[in-house]
């Protein structure tokens, strides 16, 4: 017999006594193995050579444009001069628009932790895995919570004055009232918006208007937030 | 000519991948089978969590364009570009402008070197974001791959951390404002949120403790994380089974669970 464990921590190791559930069968399978995987190769060479010559396309490119463009250097810093306007990092200035219309708890934290909440829940809170078209079944009854969303969002966007993210979301909403009126099988350049679930409207139109405000916040906007053209002189 | 040279080299290149020295690095033969080729990817400590086989439609450009292996290489270039930095630059106030600017004129490279940090930081950013949106528009969010989403989304703070962070250390006008106008955010947090904005900049305002704190995130810790949460999605691209590669259009109707309305 083996000598007894010094540190003994309750869990036996012997599988005769200790029976563990070695396999669990369940009803459904799970999404890798199911449809047909296809020919399979091996990942050296074949995934190792595409990656490199994706490197060699990717290094070309960064040094052709480190060659031809500067990075920005200003003056020193100085707390007492207060540039107008003060930007944070193009991928922020979405933000910044946001702060714009509405009051800093809410732009500030209360949007960015709702984003990350609803990022990470994506994969968990899928009740939709098969990807039903949003308007596929029960159309008259989604219409009208559809239309009454769009409604209240529209009236509460223009109500904080919030054109910049109010734009992006009519037109999206525009497009999926067009998809409505698509009829089955339309092969027109926009006929495959029937096709698309909820998710696919909800993420289209969070990315329009993240692009959006982005956007706006990178090149419209001047000294006091105001509005400016990026080829007018905003010399002020 | 060409020809026999192309044979020789060849030849020496094949002598060389047969010697007891390559063995001894490689640990295998030559991959010319498909057990050295196997040998080839989980052989080895950098490769080993990539799948060693691959389905051959995922690696077609549209299913990914890539997004994936270009932001991982975007780091790695971020990495290199950055430690090379790392020897002219002194995260002091205001020696920090300083070396901005003996990079630009004192430095040999000095400003290409910057250029190339910089427009691969703005470049991962954009990579990752799109990354992301590509894989939720091919699904690749679905059973079993739910969790190395989660593991996307810290990669995608993690990423924009290190590129805050980032835009401090040249202590210009730009960086300052930029920064300042960021961390002035946090004081909008309910309760404490002067305290966690002190915490991060090591005073109330940007000043030189909010340098070397940014400078310490930046160069170490930040990048040290995200290494890790890097190789654990990697490894989890494996484990699930490899890409979620959509079917084609003309299957692509889904399998519906609801009913249409003419069949009820
Ligand atoms: C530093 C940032 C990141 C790196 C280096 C990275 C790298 C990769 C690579 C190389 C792949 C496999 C090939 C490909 O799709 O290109 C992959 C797949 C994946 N990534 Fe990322 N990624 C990053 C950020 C993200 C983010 C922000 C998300 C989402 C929130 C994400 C979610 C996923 C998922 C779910 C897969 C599996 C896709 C599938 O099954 O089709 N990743 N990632």
């Amino acid at each position: 017999m083996t000598e007894k464990n010094k540190i003994d921590t309750g869990f036996s190791s012997d599988v005769r006594k200790d029976p563990r559930r070695v396999v669990f069968v369940t009803r459904k399978t799970s999404a890798k193995v199911t449809g047909d995987p296809g020919p399979q190769v091996m990942a050296y060479p074949h995934l190792m050579l595409r990656e490199a010559i994706a490197f060699q396309v990717l290094m070309i490119a960064l040094v052709a444009v480190a060659l031809l463009w500067d990075a920005p250097l200003e003056q020193l810093a100085n707390p007492l001069l207060t540039p107008n306007p003060a930007k944070a990092p193009w991928y922020f200035l979405g933000l910044q628009e946001l702060l714009h219309y509405f009051p800093p708890f809410v732009a500030g934290i209360v949007i960015p932790t709702l984003v990350v909440v609803a990022l990470v829940v994506i994969p968990y809170f899928n009740v939709n895995v098969q990807g039903e078209p949003l308007w596929y079944a029960n159309r008259p009854r989604r219409l009208r919570i559809f239309l009454a969303l769009l409604t209240v969002l529209t009236i509460s966007l223009a109500y904080f004055d919030a054109w910049t993210v109010l734009v992006p979301t009519v037109v999206v909403g525009a497009m999926a009232l067009y998809a409505y009126t698509l009829k089955p099988g339309a092969t027109t350049p926009l006929g495959p918006l029937q096709r698309r679930p909820i998710s696919w409207w909800v993420m289209t139109w969070f990315i329009l208007v993240a692009v959006v405000l982005t956007g706006v916040g990178t090149f419209f906007r001047g000294p006091g937030w105001a509005w400016v053209w990026p080829w007018g002189s905003h010399a002020g | 000519m060409t020809e026999s040279r192309h044979e020789s080299l060849h030849e020496a290149m094949e002598r060389i991948r047969g010697t007891r020295v390559w063995k001894s690095i490689f640990r295998r033969e030559p991959a010319r089978t498909n057990r050295t080729r196997s040998l080839a990817i989980f052989g080895n400590l950098l490769f080993h969590f990539l799948p060693v086989k691959v389905r051959e439609k995922s690696l077609r450009v549209r299913v990914s364009y890539y997004l994936g292996s270009i932001s991982f290489l975007l780091f790695i270039v971020l990495t290199v570009t950055g430690i090379l930095l790392m020897f002219y630059y002194h995260p002091a106030v205001p020696q920090a402008y300083r070396d901005m600017k003996d990079l630009r004129f004192v430095v040999t490279s000095g400003l290409f070197l910057r250029n190339l940090h910089r427009i691969a930081a703005h470049l991962m950013v954009i990579a990752v974001f799109w990354h992301m949106f590509h894989v939720f528009y091919r699904g690749g969010y679905k059973p079993p791959h739910e969790f190395n989403w989660v593991v996307g989304v810290i990669l995608l703070m993690l990423t924009l951390f290190l590129s805050y962070t980032g835009y401090l250390l040249p202590w210009d006008q730009l960086s300052y404002w930029a920064v300042t106008v960021g961390s002035n955010i946090i004081k909008a947090m309910p309760f404490f949120g002067d305290k966690i904005r002190f915490l991060v900049l090591g005073g109330n305002t940007v000043g030189e403790n909010a340098l070397l704190r940014f400078y310490v995130l930046h160069v170490v810790v930040l990048p040290l994380i995200a290494g890790v949460f890097i190789a654990i999605h990697f490894w989890r691209v494996q484990k699930d089974g490899g890409l979620t590669v959509p079917e084609e259009p003309a299957s692509v109707e889904p399998s519906l669970s609801g009913k249409p309305d003419s069949e009820k």
